[in-house]
């Protein structure tokens, strides 16, 4: 027997053609092309020498740490300081809404002007950070020109930018806990360290799974910010996966760049999809 | 997962590229045409200031003489996003009727056998300065003429300070590192490097290649067949080397790592700096904003290891060109328009815009008298026989994408000479793949 369905074929077909056209083609054109050596005028197949070539690269060792780096350091930043900031608007402080608006508003503000900004408030000379430092008598670093620091100081930017959403996530999250279970905790004695451990911390999980997944993925595709403030420098040392292949598509390696569009959406499959099934697994345990 | 938008963008490019044959987002420029006999044409160059300038300087004076056709102008990026919309545009037939580009290695990579108009029959071609039209051609036709003059890549340097301490033009590496320890015991900035803006960082390495030239004359043609390399050639990987010794001598300005062009262009005409190594593109930005750098800034080529050799690396002016997409009434507009820019008259029209970055690469083409001190000193450079080069990416197709960033880390501490040298090696294997050249 047929299952019902209420649409005939018909009405499924011009977004299955939009789909098709725009997703499906693609998606596995780019599989194709990820396999040729491409200049957009002509296409030769080249078998798998584009990948051998992408994993040869010197940059990539770099950018694969990099990406790592700035994607757990962004991260757990954003789990640790959105959970205190939650905590502290959650309480009765004066003027929360309005305090909660202000973490907020970093992730309304586009992140060129955000980015934009930045490079020139730590400019090693002229910025406002390092003239701020020396009135205290702290000669601050080159925070985007020295190897040392280019990375994290993008990671801060980001983490400064995104830790509103994560703010957000948990004060939906501490606000939903029951009253009862604080109240009954403080009645067996408990002090505030006991009632943040034992109440707030177990019970935001899901909270803190969404905060982890969402920063992670964008951790992980991070682009814009880096593009924009150091462009992967000085030299290459800023260079996450997501510059490599944008320069790569830049100096006109349209195959070689496909290739790695399609590495990089194996790893961030690879390391989301296990981690998103461990988390939610614990969700429904407990 | 969320990146892939970014995969799809690039698959859609070529999904249109494909399957749609063309993308056309409204067929450019040519939609209102007037009828009659007036003909309309879009003339697509760099959004750069001084390139602005002298486009509509050169449509303003072409119109007043063919009141027949109307030109209009449209803009693109520079750099590689630059070369990208040149590449997507050309392959989805979207160019415009006219467009300026690079000539050289840049211009190789645009597929001109394909994709351009030759234009070899036209009667002007004789008038072309050899040396340009062989960074046009693409097997034996000619595809391009001359957007401007000829540029040296250099190092300017500030004559006050010379003439204060008593100094001489170096015609040698050591004189000028000799020169250089003098100017730190004065307390300015021997050498000015700008890594706020990658590219400025390049020209140890690229303006050194007439004393490669000089001492290994067929260096080009046996690196375009892969039969040497940077790292192993002892005169190329000079240039690498001399980036970090200034770094090592500690010569460099203090803000070396975030200044910008701007920046070093202000050190140099006010005396805070005494040598910048970069494009004579620049002077005229500098002169626009101190005019006493017209006469305090001089020009000097990079010294190599022979005095008797030393000569300047110039590189050719962009190239105008006409898509094989343009036909018909437009074909012939484009083909005018093209004529105006070889002629005298189209070099007068340059000059008018702004000062000429070098000579020009038009007979009977005349520099005008007044131009500033930088430009005047590559003159005797390219009348001496041997005297000048032509940098490297106008005389073999091989040029990697990454070499700012190298320079950058060997200038700046992060890299050593030869390791950088290493890297650019492996950079420029993947453009020649690319390329299909023989050999790699």
């Amino acid at each position: 027997m047929r299952t019902y369905t209420p649409y005939k074929y018909w009405f499924y077909l011009p977004t299955a053609v939009i789909y098709g056209v725009l997703f499906v083609i693609p998606t596995f054109a780019s599989f194709y092309y990820s396999l040729t050596r491409w200049s957009l005028f002509e296409s030769k197949f080249i078998g798998l020498e584009n990948f051998k070539l992408f994993f040869s690269e010197p940059q990539l060792v770099k950018g694969f740490t990099n990406t790592l780096i700035f994607a757990f350091v962004t991260s757990g930043s954003k789990v640790v300081l959105g959970l205190m900031l939650a905590v502290l608007l959650t309480s009765r402080v004066i003027g929360r809404t309005y305090l909660r608006s202000v973490v907020f508003f970093p992730v309304l503000a586009s992140t060129i002007g955000v980015g934009i900004m930045f490079t020139v408030l730590m400019n090693p000379e002229r910025g406002l950070i390092n003239g701020a430092l020396s009135v205290i008598g702290i000669e601050g670093p080159g925070w985007l020109t020295d190897p040392k620091y280019a990375l994290l100081s993008v990671a801060l930017v980001d983490v400064w930018k995104g830790v509103g959403l994560a703010t957000l996530i948990y004060i939906a999250g501490i606000v939903s806990i029951p009253r009862e279970y604080l109240e009954a905790a403080r009645v067996d004695g408990a002090g505030a360290w006991e009632t943040f451990r034992r109440i707030v911390l177990p019970l935001s999980r899901p909270a803190t799974v969404t905060v982890i997944i969402l920063s992670l993925i964008g951790g992980l595709r991070s682009f814009e910010l880096i593009w924009l403030m150091t462009r992967g420098g000085p030299g290459f040392t800023s260079d996450v996966i997501a510059s490599v292949i944008y320069k790569q598509y830049q100096a006109g390696f349209y195959g070689l760049s496909t290739a790695g569009n399609v590495v990089l959406f194996l790893v961030v499959t690879a390391i989301i999809l296990p981690l998103s099934w461990f988390l939610n697994r614990k969700e429904v345990d407990m | 997962m969320r990146f892939r938008p970014r995969t799809r963008g690039l698959a859609v490019a070529a999904a249109c590229s494909l399957v749609l044959t063309a993308c056309s987002a409204g067929s450019l420029g040519s939609s209102d045409d007037a009828g009659g006999s007036s003909v309309s044409i879009t003339y697509l160059t760099g959004n750069q200031e001084q390139d602005l300038k002298e486009a509509n300087q050169l449509v303003k004076d072409f119109t007043a003489k063919n009141p027949g056709i109307t030109v209009k102008l449209e803009s693109r990026p520079a750099g590689s996003e630059g070369d990208n919309i040149i590449k997507t545009r050309l392959s989805t037939g979207d160019m415009t009727d006219v467009f300026g580009y690079n000539t050289g290695s840049l211009f190789q990579a645009i597929a001109p056998q394909k994709n351009l108009v030759p234009i070899g029959d036209q009667p002007y071609i004789g008038d072309l300065d050899d040396n340009f039209k062989k960074t046009v051609t693409a097997g034996d036709q000619v595809y391009g003429v001359p957007s401007g003059g000829f540029m040296g890549g250099a190092v300017l340097y500030n004559i006050p300070v010379y003439t204060r301490l008593g100094l001489k033009v170096p015609t040698t590496w050591a004189e000028f590192m000799a020169n250089n320890a003098k100017i730190k015991a004065a307390g300015i900035a021997p050498v000015i490097q700008t890594y706020g803006e990658t590219w400025t960082s390049q020209l140890f390495v690229l303006g050194d290649f007439h004393n490669v030239a000089a001492a290994e004359p067929d260096f080009a043609d046996k690196y375009t067949k892969n039969q040497v390399k940077y790292a192993t050639s002892p005169t190329a990987v000079k240039g690498f080397e001399h980036t970090q010794q200034v770094h090592d001598q500690s010569y460099e300005n203090k803000d070396f790592a975030s200044a910008k062009l701007p920046d070093g262009l202000r050190m140099l005409a006010q005396g805070k700096g005494a040598h910048y190594p970069i494009l004579t593109g620049v002077v005229n930005d500098m002169v626009a904003t101190y005019p006493n750098a017209a006469k305090d800034v001089g020009l000097f080529a990079l010294p190599g290891d022979d005095a008797s050799t030393n000569g300047l690396t110039v590189w050719t002016p962009g190239g105008v060109y006409i898509p094989t997409s343009t036909t018909g009434d437009k074909l012939d507009a484009a083909k005018k328009f093209l004529a105006f820019i070889a002629s005298p008259d189209g070099c007068k029209s340059l000059a008018s815009a702004g000062v000429p970055t070098g000579p020009y690469a038009v007979k009977g083409c005349e520099l005008p008298t007044d131009v500033p001190r930088a430009i005047k000193d590559m003159q005797p450079y390219l009348d001496k026989s041997g005297g000048s080069s032509l940098a490297l990416e106008f005389v073999s197709p091989v040029k990697g994408p990454s070499l700012e960033q190298i320079t950058v880390e060997v200038g700046s501490g992060i890299r050593k000479a030869k390791d950088g040298a290493d890297r650019y090696d492996e950079d420029v294997k993947k453009q020649a793949q690319q390329l299909g050249l023989a050999g790699w």
